[in-house]
């Protein structure tokens, strides 16, 4: 009898709920968020069907605001697998010119949850696959695995359905839909390992390295491209930075550090002073900002 | 290498159980920083006396904090040199028990938490039997507040036999009792001064150490099929998790429900080749010949599993509705979902003390032993020789919420005894001596909206075009077959079954069959028309409950109105519209001749 490792019991999980998904939903699509647990979840998919490809597509909502080095590795990734990719954008945002300077949480409203919704309703997926994790925040640690969205795609806490064994009940009415989290039980450290255990191909940005840079709030913010606002009393300078999340470039903390190998993130991680998601700017508005976001359909 | 290890905290919410976790996580620095400031920040804001509160690094939802109680499940993840741990905290009180049941579903240990100040109490039960029931084997005793009790050594032994007295038949494998305060810290991650003389060891380094695997050496191979896996027309692999025992290449395997066998030709463990693949594995096996496999079917060495179609299993009711007997639902095991029917209550169980009691339904919360009808055979084990092919959840058809879940008990061989005869002349024979095709037009709508009247001219319209028709209506079929049936719902879902059969019967015999009932709930419809097969056609007659309560032919809504009959349907008792009728009519303002007309063309449609 083969002992299987934690690693290893999180991978079959993983795999088995993903098949499930596959084998009973009728349109379900992964989201592909670029990030490092998008590189797992979208590992575990290719080992899951293997020798088939994921029977179902990928899609990337898309803020036009990313880091250059996400979008390009998205696609260098996509072209490699021979996978599909969607990529959706909210053209009226757009149009609008809706930015994170100056449209604060509307601006993650309008260009990420709306622009999910949009996307979700447009192809008329009954089920996504997001790689939330349940260590990430605290309204997370509750939500089921297999988690239902009304027709306005919104989270009701406290009307989950019971999730009982590996007994998923994948029925939904028409018009609603299921956000499906294989990466639930996986800790931030986790991923890391499995990442390395597997030698998964992630973007760049998470290796520490010379980046143009300024100081914001207390956070470091990268320069990507010219459409940055500077402050007058704000100075772009090169520091040794890597980011231990990936969003949209003005709203993503980096920190600096040497950790340029997989093993010396690592180190970091573990001996990590703070937990992942305060590098997101988002979440330190108030306690149960998190939970607000998800009752409305952000992902 | 590290393994895992998920346990359940269980305990009402004056026990402390969110305090326990949350205090061995921070004496074990197992939080981060800005949890930890968060997590004093709150507790300034939010509440008792201005100290650190652990617990809140556990409650998460908005509304649990304001209330003070945890009331969905929390996971939370942290691990030490020797393990990683999940750990699920669990609301305490009766009204959650479904919510308990989530946890323990999905834990190998429990840790019970008792208040040394009150004992073993009823909860105390309650607990122990439902993680029992959902297959938890190990149990931590965590007796909190010693420091109360002045850390008595008497009390806690008392309070351990206590347990081990109510524990007794649970068939659990281990019972480790544990003197603690979480709220001081004694004997949660070290040894406590002020318990020296207990010998055992402290919370973590026990969680640290406890063996839970499950599977023994020889146990037989089990791997029920996820799905079919067929890149090309070379490779056809079949994908699932192996859920008992182990598998070579070149070893042979019985597929059920087909009973055909073959050798194992390649295997896969995710997209890696391999010689072997055992108990907790994704898997793809692809075997040396063809086999009828599809999803639900189960690839297997075991001798043990059965394949039939009835069973008994005991259920822990979830849905906000009622459990009635006759129901059809949808049962899913394994990787099969098929509907079934609770065809009886055998009893309900006290979910406090165990004590049997009848009953004729059960309620959210409840604990009830049922005898399951399903529609085609079932490939499953006793929950106790198999988790996997054991446990069932049962889906609501209509509002496809999981109304209950279940472990199997053992399967009924009543389902091997009695055989379907197949009969020389078939019912083709006799519909083609009537020179007809057989139909069901089952005629719904609320009482009053002209359902009889209107089975009653359409069955003259076919007689005089020379067919063999048969007219079932609500009040005749009452006074003769179903006349020991009521009014009350399990009354009303036995009603409709037994005309269901009725109608399929005499289509066998190659007749129209036109029934006339209220028949008022979807999920029954959906039986009648499932167990009738492709000759139900369903006729809605929707005239609207004014217009019926205006005709009140018969005088029974003034009578309803007034009281004095109980479960009127459309007035005290609802009526769920048919969502897909192949016909729908409202005869409101509508003439009779006219409204045949209209069905006699549709049924021609599916006349010929």
């Amino acid at each position: 009898m083969a002992n299987l490792t934690h690693l290893d019991q999180l991978e079959s999980e993983a795999i088995y709920i993903i098949r499930e998904v596959a084998a009973e939903c009728e349109n379900p699509v992964m989201l592909y968020s670029i990030g490092k647990d998008s590189s797992v979840m979208l590992h575990l998919a290719l080992k899951a069907f293997y020798p088939e490809k994921p029977p179902f597509p990928f899609l990337h909502v898309n803020t036009t605001w990313k880091f250059r080095e996400m979008i390009d590795f998205r696609d260098r990734r996509a072209r490699e697998l021979g996978i599909r990719m969607i990529e959706h954008i909210n053209q009226e945002g757009v149009e609008a010119g809706i930015n994170p300077f100056d449209h604060g949480s509307a601006y993650t409203d309008i260009m990420k949850t709306q622009s999910l919704k949009q996307a979700l309703d447009a192809h008329g997926f009954d089920a996504a696959f997001g790689g939330g994790r349940r260590d990430e925040e605290k309204s997370r640690a509750k939500e089921r695995v297999f988690s239902f969205r009304n027709k306005n795609h919104a989270w009701d806490p406290k009307n989950q359905k019971p999730e009982m064994w590996k007994l998923y009940n994948t029925r939904i009415s028409r018009g609603e839909s299921m956000r499906v989290f294989p990466l639930s039980n996986w800790t931030e450290k986790d991923i890391w390992q499995y990442i390395r255990r597997e030698q998964i191909d992630i973007v760049p940005l998470y290796f520490a390295k010379e980046r143009p840079v300024i100081e914001r709030d207390g956070n470091i913010i990268m320069v990507d491209d010219d459409r940055m606002r500077i402050g007058r009393d704000e100075e772009i300078v090169n520091k040794k930075v890597r980011f231990r999340t990936l969003g949209c470039y003005p709203l993503t903390g980096g920190i600096e550090s040497d950790a340029d190998t997989l093993d010396e993130i690592i180190d970091e991680t573990l001996g990590a002073v703070s937990s992942e998601r305060t590098s997101r700017v988002i979440d330190q508005e108030s306690t149960g900002s998190m939970e607000r976001r998800k009752r409305e359909g952000y992902f | 290498m590290k393994d895992l290890l998920k346990f359940i905290t269980c305990g009402s919410v004056d026990d402390g159980k969110s305090t326990l976790i949350g205090h061995m996580l921070y004496d074990a620095k197992l939080i981060f920083a800005d949890q930890e400031k968060a997590l004093e920040l709150d507790s300034r804001v939010g509440s008792r006396e201005g100290e650190i509160d652990y617990s809140l690094l556990l409650d998460g939802l908005m509304a649990e904090r304001e209330q003070g109680i945890t009331i969905d499940v929390a996971y939370r993840y942290f691990n030490t040199r020797q393990r990683s741990f999940i750990v699920a905290d669990t609301p305490g009180h009766e009204e959650y028990t479904r919510n308990m049941a989530v946890g323990a579903s999905f834990a190998d240990l429990a840790v019970i938490l008792v208040d040394a100040t009150k004992g073993v109490i009823t909860q105390t039960k309650r607990h122990a039997r439902i993680c029992a029931l959902m297959g938890i084997r190990h149990i931590v005793l965590a007796v909190n507040k010693m420091d109360l009790v002045g850390y008595d050594k008497e009390r806690f032994e008392e309070i351990r036999k206590d347990f081990i007295q109510t524990s007794y038949g649970f068939g659990l494998e281990s019972v480790q009792a544990i003197p603690v305060s979480a709220t001081v810290g004694d004997n949660v991650t070290g040894k406590s001064e002020n318990t020296l003389w207990y010998d055992g060891p402290a919370l973590l380094p026990y969680l640290e150490t406890v063996e839970t695997a499950r599977g023994e050496k020889d146990e037989a191979f089990v791997l029920p099929v996820q799905r079919v896996s067929r890149p090309n027309h070379t490779f056809r692999g079949f994908q699932g998790q192996v859920e008992a025992g182990s598998i070579r290449v070149g070893d042979s395997v019985t597929a059920l429900p087909s009973r055909e066998t073959a050798k194992v030709k390649s295997l896969l463990i995710g997209d890696r080749e391999a010689e072997a693949v055992s108990r907790g594995q994704a898997a793809t096996i692809q075997l040396d010949r063809e086999v009828d496999v599809s999803r639900g079917c189960v690839l297997t060495a075991s001798d043990s599993i059965e394949v039939t179609d009835m069973l008994t299993a005991t259920l822990l009711w979830m849905d906000d509705g009622p459990l009635v007997e006759g129901r059809n639902y949808l049962v899913k095991v394994g990787t099969k979902t098929l509907p079934g029917t609770i065809m009886s209550i055998k009893h309900k169980i006290d979910i406090n003390s165990g004590d049997e009691v009848s009953a004729g339904r059960a309620y959210k919360n409840e604990l009830v032993a049922c005898d399951i009808s399903l529609s085609e055979d079932l490939i499953f084990d006793t929950f106790e020789n198999s988790e996997a092919l054991g446990g069932m959840i049962l889906m609501d058809r209509v509002s496809n919420a999981t109304s209950a879940a279940g472990i199997i008990n053992h399967s009924l061989r009543r389902a091997t005894n009695v055989i379907w005869e197949e009969t020389a002349v078939t019912k083709e024979h006799r519909a083609n001596m009537k020179a007809q095709k057989p139909l069901t037009l089952w005629f719904t709508g609320l009482s009053g909206s002209g359902k009889s009247t209107l089975a009653n001219a359409v069955e003259q319209r076919l007689a005089a075009m020379g067919r063999h028709t048969m007219l079932l209506d609500g009040d005749n079929v009452r006074h003769g077959l179903n006349r020991n049936l009521g009014f009350r719902e399990e009354d009303r879902v036995e009603n409709i079954r037994r005309i269901a059969e009725v109608a399929k019967l005499m289509n066998e015999a190659g007749l129209v069959t036109l029934t006339s009932f209220i028949s008022p709930y979807e999920s029954d419809r959906r039986s009648a028309r499932e167990s009738i097969g492709r000759e139900y056609l369903e006729i809605y007659v929707s005239t609207p409950l004014e217009e019926c309560e205006r005709r009140d032919v018969k005088g029974l809504y003034k009578k309803a109105r007034s009281g004095d009959i109980p479960n009127f349907t459309g007035i005290s008792s609802p009526y769920e519209a048919p969502e897909n009728p192949e016909i729908e009519i409202d005869t409101t303002d509508m003439p009779l001749d006219e409204a045949v007309d209209k069905v006699m063309k549709q049924i021609m449609i599916y006349m010929d």
